[in-house]
């Protein structure tokens, strides 16, 4: 829909896709993170959450994580998509697959991309319920 | 709103910024963008200030997060003329 960087997708999260861009003959180790919407007991009767985002940013802010992110794991690859508009209950609304020569750098580069991504991704959510619609409200925001 | 933070700032030396509101702000304040005049060396604490004199502004927290062109920024950031200055809700995503 808008021809950036392609980090957000208003479509459903391929992760068989995400896997086969990790993949590489030097991967020993893969950390594949899905970020799922979900119902509890303090939200009521979630059905769907709507993502929206300042795309121009998140594209941006997205691309500097993902820098980062090989910067300090150099031997990572790394992709990632986060969701935008209405996400049904149990799909997923953002998903990282991070792949590197051993486990403990792909699950440190996977924590942190996702940690990141919630802290600094200008995206925001409003659950849809029966009849009703509210904003989450979420963490500060900032660099 | 437009040139309420910079009454004689738009002629020489001032500049103009357009501000983007999103979520619940857009919401709150029933549009997603505006421009601004500002005078020379405004920075974006300044942008704040004025946007504070809307009525829907009370649900700002006392300092939102900014971003000037696409990155955070801090209140002390200088603006120049063209700037996109977004005024970012608490964030959500994951």
């Amino acid at each position: 829909m808008w021809a950036m960087s392609g980090w957000l997708t208003d479509r459903p999260i391929d992760v068989a896709a995400l896997l086969a861009d990790v993949a590489s003959a030097g991967t020993g180790g893969t950390v594949l993170f899905l970020g799922t919407v979900r119902r509890s007991e303090d939200d009521g009767p979630v059905e769907s959450i709507e993502y929206s985002a300042y795309e121009e940013m998140a594209e941006a802010e997205l691309g500097r994580i993902v820098d980062e992110a090989r910067t300090q794991w150099p031997g990572a690859r790394i992709a990632l998509r986060h969701r935008t508009g209405l996400v049904p209950l149990g799909e997923p609304s953002v998903a990282i697959a991070a792949a590197a020569p051993h486990r403990a750098e792909a699950y440190a580069a996977s924590r942190f991309l996702i940690e990141e991504t919630k802290r600094r991704a200008p995206i925001w959510k409003k659950e849809r319920l029966a009849g009703e619609a509210r904003w989450v409200e979420g963490r500060p925001g900032g660099g | 709103m437009t040139g309420a933070a910079g009454r004689g700032a738009a002629g020489a030396g001032g500049i103009r910024v357009r501000i983007r509101l999103f979520a619940s702000y857009a919401e709150a304040a029933g549009r997603d963008a505006l421009e601004m005049a500002l005078p020379a060396g405004a920075v974006a604490a300044d942008v704040l200030a004025a946007v504070r004199r809307e009525p829907w502004a009370a649900r700002l927290p006392p300092s939102p997060a900014v971003a000037i062109n696409l990155r955070y920024a801090k209140p002390d950031a200088a603006l120049a003329d063209g700037d996109e200055v977004a005024i970012i809700p608490p964030v959500a995503g994951g």
